[in-house]
Parts: structure tokens; sequence; C-alpha cells
């Protein structure tokens, strides 16, 4: 090489801040540009996320900006042409927006929800999810139901916050922190930085997974876990721990609702209820605090909280009438009886000794190892405290529970024991983030019925909520669904994030409904956002015998030529993260810390390429052509000029002061999380690395919950609408509620009798442990194995496996077999095999890896693609070697007794059941092609791709060559 | 006499691979660059990569280890490379230790990667010269960047900070300290190369519990009538003696 040669007077070199779009984590990032193009993308050293570093994804944006799959032209599919063929010519900006108008005003006009719009990856449900609800379709929803909505409902309605951009492990302060189910994460780079310090400073990680990948490689420990049976591991982690009384007493008592008595008497209506001392006063989506304990100094009931008393949290009491009534925090012990450590390990694999060893090391040191930091707070009953008390252990999970039908009580135990712990919102457990701590449930809320739905009218509520109760549910007099995927119906009462992964086969199957048009934004449904794929795409083009597609007009928008482009009817070419403007909004999903609220924005540090429009371009354009009320004046006259200009000005209504942005509001922008519009807000943020941190004060950093400053900010700032505790669910009542619907002893909505049972079973008010719903119905015997994917961590997240420098670190992927369970079939290490469940099967090629537990095998996701897609050559790796488990995982249970049609999904939440496959694995026929099983049909290339698929590059920005 | 150098933390090495791609990123349009991709979009797609992260599994279930080992070019302090090399275009630096390739001299006869016991050397194909890890030489002593960013690529990178960066031979650094401190240790040392990276091992944590630790005098059951108390109808020694 030369000495170095630094940039000549010549070149044009600009560095500008924007915020990452390689996967959710959202780091700030700093792009050098040289002479117009990408030459160096760096993390942002002054971003509170990632602090200066980047990670494989990040690093490699380059090549996403420049990748030959980019989209450029808005596209129709050719007339005469089928769905699937991809064969497309281009269109005007204009034609696209007149046919999308024309169409979804009729559809307006007469029935709103025959337009469906659906999102993937996105981080910008708070516009996606605002132009659903103005339209006044009932069918919207982004990815969550089919990624980790478990994670979500399971926590929220638990302790009101949870994992991910929610809330996290305060691994600053940890002593141990207990990682299960998670290879990588949303919250990635802040993950890594925070792992590797609690590891240098002596902290204990464990990890509990199937497999030792990722953030489990430098574990201390590796406690290999069958699929599915992290239930029955908490469930005999809180059996252990309560046995031998090393919970946190006085936090539960305190801050849970450990020590409220249940009314136990069969024949109430109240069945299952805490007893209530008198009406409140006022109702809301908060926790009445008109409960009562049984004091242990008067040895009679009282109310909560009296002064003086001291609550048991064990035994079995009659109140004055006769009730007989027990502390929730016995029934808790009663349930968890059983659930012994050796009852646990004949589920889980994990050896009682571990078990119990593993809930001596929680217990001790919570118990042991306390932190007082001197800071003093008030509580929401007006006590102060001189101090926060920490329990230094720390848990985090993800979607190795949540993507299990029987993820929601998992996930229910995993939260139950972080609390027994005492380890919630304090320092070296769990912290929130805000907006969370929320009350449990949160206050947002559907239509009630189909009368939500009107012709010309927004819906009637919003599109998602959270269900507090059955008469929340989103369903018709007969107790059937209004929305398409059925969420909040009673066959998933707690679909808080939808079910996308259902849409497009009862939008197919006309079940409850047919629709008109469906929207899918950035999401892979006929490829590996879909489960049962192959069906899904002959679904996507199936035809009614009038000759109409049974889903007749389906548009597309993304950046790239991919497996679902190829089914649209029209297509719209989104623009890259570094050539948009986007908020990561308080409204949303920001990307706050645990000491406060923090949002961001991406300002554009490229032009768009071609003809590429951002997608909220698109939807504030239609918005205005539709005369949605807001994005239109009085007189019907747009409103906003473009994202940025509704960004500025939009409030959550006139005069709020709140809006998508909390930094540098008010006119001159000197107000901050409240204040009137400022137009200079853009440029503020920009100069201001692209991002706002507001720091709490320390009094308000921990306690949340039950945190009385802290929660009179959050509602003066209109984070919350009530500054009422949120006490912890150990017991849930919300459960209850729909368990006593089912029963017939509760007044207001039942549900059909075909799913009584079912209800009944599935909203237990206690976690408990059941096999899998597809498990109980596979032939164990034929298909004796656990099948499970990953994301890699150079592609979690990421939708870029053609990208030119990740698809070299994994260009296709295997089938990784424990050695003894590979043998045992006559399989050799790179075997072709098939893997098989009572689904279908694909074949792939077997590597041996004695990192995976033998009764599980398991594979990198979405790394497989059809031929042609994202503009790769038909011979590449992806398609000719890469396979996806995905043919083999159905969307839909066999049919049983609870009906023929059901979700393989979670029966409370709607979660798609991903890792429940039972699969079994034999090796190929000598002389079978040596290529992996099912093939597609090439895809060609689009118009408007105009960058050609090179032979061989050397990328070096600023020639002019890359623009 | 200065040595610049790498220290791998493989105790916090989660393989994410940010190293990896961000060597590239910022070297392709560098000094050292073009780096070329083959067949980027085709069959078996490969490119010259300065540093790559290989992935090994240690033991048999269920007591395997997963590890993540990023290599690179080890700054050898005896480097079989560079005598091999015909035309002296394999050289090592005296004023820091940086070994570079000159490609103005370098004729792509690859004896410099035949030699190298560590593999970490690419040719590229299109160039026709060898190329490694410069240990971004472009950046470390660029006085236009801010002294915090006058470091490695892959280092600035690094999200765990697996990665440390110095000079090996001054025994005050960050860098030897951590050799010192944390058991640093060489790569195939038995070939005499004296690699300048060093490596540092994983390290466990284990918690000690003494079974007497279980059970405290304020054990919360205690509170809750738990601990059985024998009934007072109980026979007792009242029943059966008087003295």
């Amino acid at each position: 090489m030369q000495p170095p040669a630094s940039a000549t007077d010549q070149d044009r070199i600009e560095v500008k801040n924007t915020t990452c779009y390689m996967c959710a984590c959202r780091c700030g990032i700093r792009v050098t540009l040289k002479n117009g193009e990408v030459r160096y993308i760096q993390g942002n050293p002054d971003h509170p996320l990632n602090q200066g570093v980047i990670c494989a994804k990040g690093s490699s944006g380059i090549m996403k900006q420049y990748s030959p799959a980019r989209l450029t032209k808005p596209l129709r599919r050719k007339p005469g042409s089928e769905r699937g063929d991809g064969e497309f010519e281009e269109i005007s900006w204009d034609e696209a927006f007149a046919v999308m108008a024309e169409r979804l005003a009729r559809i307006r006009a007469t029935d709103p929800k025959k337009f469906a719009l659906f999102t993937g990856r996105d981080q910008m449900q708070a516009v996606t999810g605002l132009f659903a609800k103005q339209f006044g379709t009932p069918n919207y929803a982004a990815h969550g139901g089919f990624c980790s909505v478990n994670m979500a409902a399971g926590m929220i309605y638990t302790i009101g916050g949870s994992f991910w951009e929610f809330g996290g492990p305060d691994l600053e302060r940890a002593k141990l922190f207990v990682m299960i189910g998670t290879a990588e994460d949303h919250h990635s780079n802040p993950m890594k930085i925070a792992l590797s310090k609690f590891k240098r400073s002596g902290g204990r990680f464990v990890s509990i997974n199937p497999v030792r990948t990722g953030y489990s490689a430098i574990a201390d420990e590796w406690v290999p876990i069958r699929p599915g049976t992290d239930g029955a591991l908490l469930l005999a982690l809180i059996h252990e721990i309560i046995r031998l009384g090393l919970y946190d007493r006085d936090f539960l008592v305190q801050y849970s609702n450990a020590a409220e008595l249940v009314n136990l008497d069969e024949n109430s209506s109240e069945f299952g209820m805490f007893v209530r001392t008198e009406v409140p006063a006022e109702e809301g989506c908060f926790d009445p605090q008109n409960k009562l304990w049984w004091d242990r100094v008067s040895n009679k009931p009282v109310v909560t909280r009296t002064e003086g008393a001291d609550p048991f949290l064990l035994g079995e009491f009659a109140l004055s009438d006769g009730t007989p009534v027990k502390p929730s925090f016995q029934l808790l012990q009663e349930r968890v009886k059983d659930y012994t450590p050796d009852w646990a390990e004949g589920i889980t694999g994990v050896p009682a000794a571990t078990i119990r060893r593993l809930a001596h090391e929680m217990g001790v040191t919570a118990r042991d190892q306390k932190i007082e930091l001197p800071i003093a707070w008030t509580d929401t009953w007006g006590k102060e405290h001189d101090t926060v008390t920490g329990n230094p252990v720390a848990f985090h999970a993800m979607r190795g529970l949540a993507a299990h039908s029987n993820g929601f009580h998992t996930i229910r135990a995993l939260a139950i024991l972080m609390s027994l712990l005492g380890t919630i919102d304090r320092p070296g457990g769990f912290r929130h983030k805000a907006p969370f701590p929320r009350p449990i449930p949160p206050c947002a809320k559907t239509p009630k019925g189909p009368e939500g739905v009107q012709p010309d009218t927004p819906l009637g509520g919003m599109a998602l909520g959270w269900p507090a109760e059955p008469d929340d549910l989103f369903v018709d007099d007969k107790g059937e669904p209004v929305r398409l995927d059925k969420a909040f119906s009673w066959e998933y009462p707690l679909a808080v994030h939808g079910l996308m992964h259902n849409a497009i086969t009862n939008a197919w199957r006309g079940d409850p409904y047919p629709i008109d048009t469906m929207l899918i934004f950035m999401a892979n449904m006929a490829w590996n956002s879909a489960m049962n794929t192959v069906q899904v795409r002959d679904m996507l083009k199936d035809k009614r015998e009038d000759g109409e597609y049974k889903i007749p007009f389906l548009i597309v928008c993304d950046a790239f030529q991919s497996e679902m482009t190829a089914f649209a009817d029209l297509v719209l070419p989104d623009t890259t993260y570094l050539e948009r403007h986007d908020v990561m909004s308080m409204l949303d999903r920001p990307i706050s810390e645990f000491d406060g609220p923090v949002d961001s924005v991406r300002i554009p540090v490229l032009p768009p390429s071609g003809e590429c429009k951002p997608f909220q371009e698109v939807l504030i354009e239609l918005g205005s052509r539709l005369k949605l009320p807001v994005f239109v004046n009085q007189d019907g006259s747009r409103k906003y000029r473009d994202y940025p200009d509704f960004i500025t000005n939009y409030e959550t209504e006139p005069g709020s002061g709140i809006g998508f942005l909390a930094g540098w509001r008010g006119k001159g922008g000197e107000k901050f999380m409240r204040g009137e519009p400022n137009p200079r807000q853009w440029e503020m943020y920009a100069k201001n690395n692209c991002v706002y941190h507001h720091h709490l004060p320390r009094s308000y950093q921990y306690m949340r919950n039950w945190n009385q400053g802290y929660l009179e900010w959050a509602q003066r700032n209109r984070i919350t609408r009530y500054a009422e505790p949120i006490l912890i669910h150990i017991y849930s009542e919300v459960l209850q509620k729909f368990r006593l619907a089912a029963q017939g002893k509760a007044e207001g909505k039942r549900p059909p009798e075909r799913l009584k049972a079912r209800i009944e079973t599935y909203f237990d008010p206690l976690p408990f442990y059941y096999e899998p719903l597809e498990m109980q119905l596979s032939d164990n015997a034929k298909f004796p194995l656990n099948a499970v994917t990953q994301r890699p961590m150079a592609m979690y997240h990421s939708w870029d496996s053609q990208n030119a420098w990740l698809r070299q670190i994994h260009t296709h992927n295997y089938l990784f077999v424990n050695p003894l369970t590979a043998k045992a079939q006559g399989i050799a290490d790179d075997d072709w095999i098939w893997v098989e469940s009572m689904h279908g099967k694909v074949r792939c090629m077997c590597r041996y890896s004695e990192a995976v537990e033998p009764g599980t095998v398991w594979t990198w996701n979405a790394i497989g693609k059809s031929k042609g897609a994202w503009n790769l050559a038909p011979e590449a790796n992806e398609s000719e070697k890469g396979f996806l488990l995905n043919h083999l995982i159905s969307e839909e249970l066999p049919p049983h007794a609870d009906g023929p049609h059901l979700s393989n999904s979670d029966p409370v939440t709607g979660q798609a059941a991903w890792y429940d496959v039972k699969v079994k694995i034999t090796k190929a026929e000598a002389g079978e092609p040596e290529q992996t099983s099912p093939q597609f049909k090439s895809v060609p290339v689009a118009p408007g791709m105009t960058r050609k698929r090179k032979g061989w590059f050397g990328f070096f920005a600023g020639k002019g060559e890359w623009k | 006499m200065t040595q610049l150098a790498l220290v791998i933390d493989l105790n916090v090495c989660v393989g994410c691979h940010a190293c990896v791609t961000s060597c590239k990123e910022w070297n392709t349009s560098g000094a050292a660059g073009a780096m070329s991709d083959d067949r980027p979009y085709g069959a078996d797609p490969t490119g010259t990569f300065f540093n790559r992260v290989q992935t090994y599994e240690v033991g048999c279930f269920p007591k395997t280890e997963t590890v993540h080992f990023p290599k690179s070019c080890l700054h050898c302090e005896e480097p079989p490379c560079v005598p091999v090399c015909p035309t002296g275009a394999s050289y090592k630096r005296k004023e820091d230790g940086i070994v570079l390739v000159d490609y103005d001299k370098c004729i792509g006869c690859k004896y410099c990667s035949w030699a190298c016991p560590y593999g970490v050397r690419e040719i590229d194909e299109h160039q026709k010269v060898m190329k490694k890890c410069t240990l971004c030489v472009d950046r470390i002593y660029d006085l236009s960047l801010p002294e915090a960013e006058r470091r490695p690529a892959c280092v600035m990178a690094c999200p765990t900070s697996a990665r440390l960066f110095g000079d090996v031979h001054d025994p005050d650094s960050a860098v030897s300290e951590a050799i010192r401190e944390s058991g640093g240790y060489q790569l195939m040392p038995e070939w005499g190369t004296k690699p300048s990276n060093h490596y540092l091992p994983r390290r466990k944590t284990q918690i000690r519990i003494h079974t007497d630790e279980l059970i405290r005098a304020d054990n919360p059951l205690k509170k809750e009538r738990q601990l059985p108390k024998p009934d007072q109808n109980e026979p007792s020694l009242d029943d059966v003696t008087s003295w």
C-alpha cells in the first residue's frame, strides 16, 4: 500500500449524523460522504444508546445503500401477467396515487374494514397506526404478533413493563445475570456494551438456552434446556424460592398484590376476585386501593396498607360473613407445590440439582448482596424513603420464551420470579424505560364491537389495545371477531399486537370476511415472515370462481425487490434509512434509557435514489387525498406539506403540546417533553446528534411503579393518565375475569360455546405449565425432535442477506444437529438430509454441533432465499443450499376439539408459535440433487433496478462510480 | 521501541462480526483499498477481509464452550512473511512495528502468505497484490481526526470493547497491563514469530453458597406460621416426668 493519502483538496467531504436502521436497535451513526458517496459509517460517540460503537450490520450500511436489489420506480403488475411472476411495468407516482386514492376512497365510503394495513419491522407504528385509525379500519398491525408479543403482554400484564426498548436488566449494578431464550436482541449494542462491563466487573452470567451461540458463548454457565419447557423451569425455581423463604417479603407486601385476599366462595360471582371493601369513587385504568389484607397483628382483615398492619402472605381465613379467603401468595404457593425441581427435570432436561442451585444463587444473591443507594424518594402512599434498595439479580429473555403457545404463562412466571426476588425497577435488577411503567393493563382500548367501524369515519377506538376485561373485546353480538386477524376475539383475547401471521390466510379464506385491498409495508409475507410459506404464496395468487384474486388488490411498499414484491399488484419504492426523515418517538417505541426518556430522529444524508419515496410521505399524501381528518384542515385542504412538516406540527390534540418529538418544543425550542410546535425542531435535533435525552432527577429513576414524584411528572407530561400506584399482579384478576365469563359466572360478554373450555383453561390467574399446543397434537414418536431458529448477530432484525458483505459471513445455513442425534440416523457431518414435520419437508445440509441439546435441531433463520429474489444470481448459495424452516411450520393448528382453523399461536395473546414444531431428520437418498428443496420459480429483475449485479467489484467511495 | 498491537479479550467477544465489516468499510475506501469482492451477489461470494471471526466449539455436550475467535495480522516481531519477500514489498516498520505491504513493489507471488503460519494475508486477485491488516495506519496518525478516533476501525466499532490497541512494549500501557493482569497469551509462540497481538482467555465467575446460608433467622416464612410449632395438646416431658 501507499503511505497514507489524505483526501485531496478537490474531494468534497461531508460528515452528517443520523440514526441507524440496519436493525431495531437504532444506534446513533455518523456518516462520512466523499464526493456524495458513502465513505464510512461509524457509531456516534456522543449518542447515549451506542456510545460510539457500531455492529456488523451498521458497518455494512454502504452495501445496503448501493444494493442491486434497490427498487427505484413505482411498478404495476403487467396486465395479463400473474401474481408471483414478478412481471412489472413502471408507472408514475401520480398514477400510483390515483389508483390507490380511488380504490381506498371507495372502500372507506362503503366498508373500511376491507382495507388492511400490515407492517413489518417498521419503527413508525405511531404514524401507520394513526393512518389506519383515521381511515377507519380495524385491520392494522405490525409484526409484533409473530415476533414476541408474549414478552410484551406477559410482562406488561404482570409488572407494567417489559424487556426490549420497554425496560431491561441493570447490568451496571447486577451481580447475577440470567438470560433465558435469547441469542441476540433488539437492544443489541447496548446489551453488548453492558454485558462486557458486567463480565469484566466479576458478575456471574448464566445462560439458559437449547443452543449455545451469541451471548451464551461468554456465559459462565450454559444450562441447556428443551424448547418450550422454560415455564416448567421457572415454576420450579419459584417453588424452591418459596420453599426456602428466599423471597423478598417486604417488597411483595408493599408493591404487589401478593398479600391481598382472594374470595374463594365458589358460589359467588366474585369467586377468584380480590375482596373489595367499597366501590371506588373514581374508576379508571388503575387498581383501586380498596382490597383487604389479613393483618398478623390484629388477626383480622384490614384495608391494605393500613398504618401499623402487617399482612399474612400465607394462610386461609374467613371473613365475618363466612366468605373463605386466602392471600394471593398462598394461592401461588399452592400452585407451585407440585412444580418441584424433580418434576421439572423430567420436562426440561435440566438436572434438579442444577435447578435448586440456580434458585439458591438467585435467592441468596438477592437477599445478601443488597444495594442501598442514598436516593430519597416518596412512594404513592406518601411514605418517604431515605434510600433505594436493590437486589442485584437481573434477567433477560426474548423469543425463546415468547414464540411458544405456552409463552404467555411462561413469561408471567418469569415476571413473578423477578418480583419474588424484589428486583422490579430497582438497582441491579430490572429497570423500566419511559413511557413504561404503564398501568396494568395500559389504558388504550379498541372499539368494543362492529359499531366502531363506520363508513367515512375514523375507527371508534385504537386498532390495537389492552383489554382489561371481557367487555373490552372487539367482537360482535355473537362473540365473533371484528378484526380480520381475529385479535381481541375470544380466540386470542389479549392479542395486543395483532396476528399478522394469520392475516393473509384469513383474507384468502374470507373468514371472518373477505377484504378488498391489503397494503404491506416492509414485511416479507411471501417468505421468511410467513408461517407455511409455500401455501401462503399460493393463497396470494389464488382466484375466486369469477377469476378475481381472492385478495383482490395487494400493494407492497419496500426498498428492495423481494419474494414479497413479486406478488404485488402495485409496488411502491421506499427509500433507505440514509435517504429519509424518521422519528423514534415517545408516541411509539422510543429509545429511552433507564434514567429517562430518549427520542431520536433520522435526517437524510443522501437524496432519494431514483423515484424512491419514504413510506411516511406515501401515507401523508394518501391521507390528504382521502381527506382523513387529521391530515386536512376544516375546509378539506391539505394540512401538512410533507412528513417533516407533519412531525413538527402534529399535536395529539389541538394545543396539547404533545407531539411526536419531545425535544426542543416551544416556539423557540426552549421547552421539553411538552410545548407548542417549534418550526426549527428538526434543525435542533440535527445540531444535537439527532437525539434528545431527558435526564430524570435521581429520585425519579427507580421504583417508578410506586414513585409519587415520577408518576406525577409522567402525568404532567401525559406519559400516563393516572398517578396511581402500579401494583405487581402476582395474581391476575384480569385473567380471572375472562375465566369467570367462560364459566358463566360474570355479567357481560361471554365466549361462544366452542371456546368456553379453552378460555377457562388458559385464563388462569396464576401461571401454569402446559405442553405447547402443537406438541400436544404432534405424533411425538414419529416427530421426536424440536426445531428452532435463531438469527445471527450479523443479521439480527435486518433484512439484508443480499448485503454483499454480510452474505459473505452467512452465505447459506445448515441444520445444526447434535452428533449423537445425527449418528442415530446414520447422518454424517455435511450430509444432505430431509427435515420433516407433519406439515412439510425441507432438504438441507446437516452440520454437527456439540452446542445444541440432543433433542433439538436448529438453524439460522432467513438466510435461505427464493431464487432471483433480492437480485441474487439464480445460482446463489442462498437459494441453492440455504433453506427456510418456515415450510415446516403451520400458521394454523391441525383441526382439533377447539376448532378447525385456530391459529398456531398462544391461546391468550395470539403470539405465533414458531418454536413449537416437532420434526424428524433422515438422510437424503443417494442420487438426490445436492440442492435445497422446495425450489421456487426465479423472480426476474424489475424495471428500475438500475444497478447491475456485478461479477466483482472493489468498492471505493468518492470516485463517482456508486452514486 | 514501540510495538503497536491489538489485545483481544475472548472473555467478552460475542462473535458479532462488528470488527469484520467495520474494518472492511474503512479500509476499502482507504489507503489499503479497494478490498475487492468476487461474485458479491452470486455463488460462493468471496472477498478481501483483513479481519475475520472464526467460531469453534470446544468440548462435548453438555460441557460445550463456544469460542468466537477474531483473527487478523498479528504484526509479529519476527515476521516470517518479511524475509521471504523477493521484492522487499513486505516490511516491518521500525517506528511502530506495524507489518505492511508496499503495493508498488508487490508482485503478488504469495510467498508471504505461504510463510505466514497464521493465514492472515489476503491476495487481491484483481489488483494482484497481497493485502492485510494495517492497524489502520491511515487513521492512527491522522491529525485531522479527533484524538479518540486515532484508533483502528475495528477497535472503535467493537461493542464489547474486546479489542484493545496500544504499545505492547510500553509496560505502562493499557494493553501491557491487560496482558499482565489477565493472562494474555500469544498464538503458537513455539514458531518463534513473537506475535505482537495477544489474546486474553475466558474467565469464569462462580457463586459459592453454603447450605447454612439458605436459612436465616429473619426467614420470612417465620411470619407465616409456616415453621411448625407442636400443638399444646401433644405429649411433652410434662406428661412423663415430674422432677
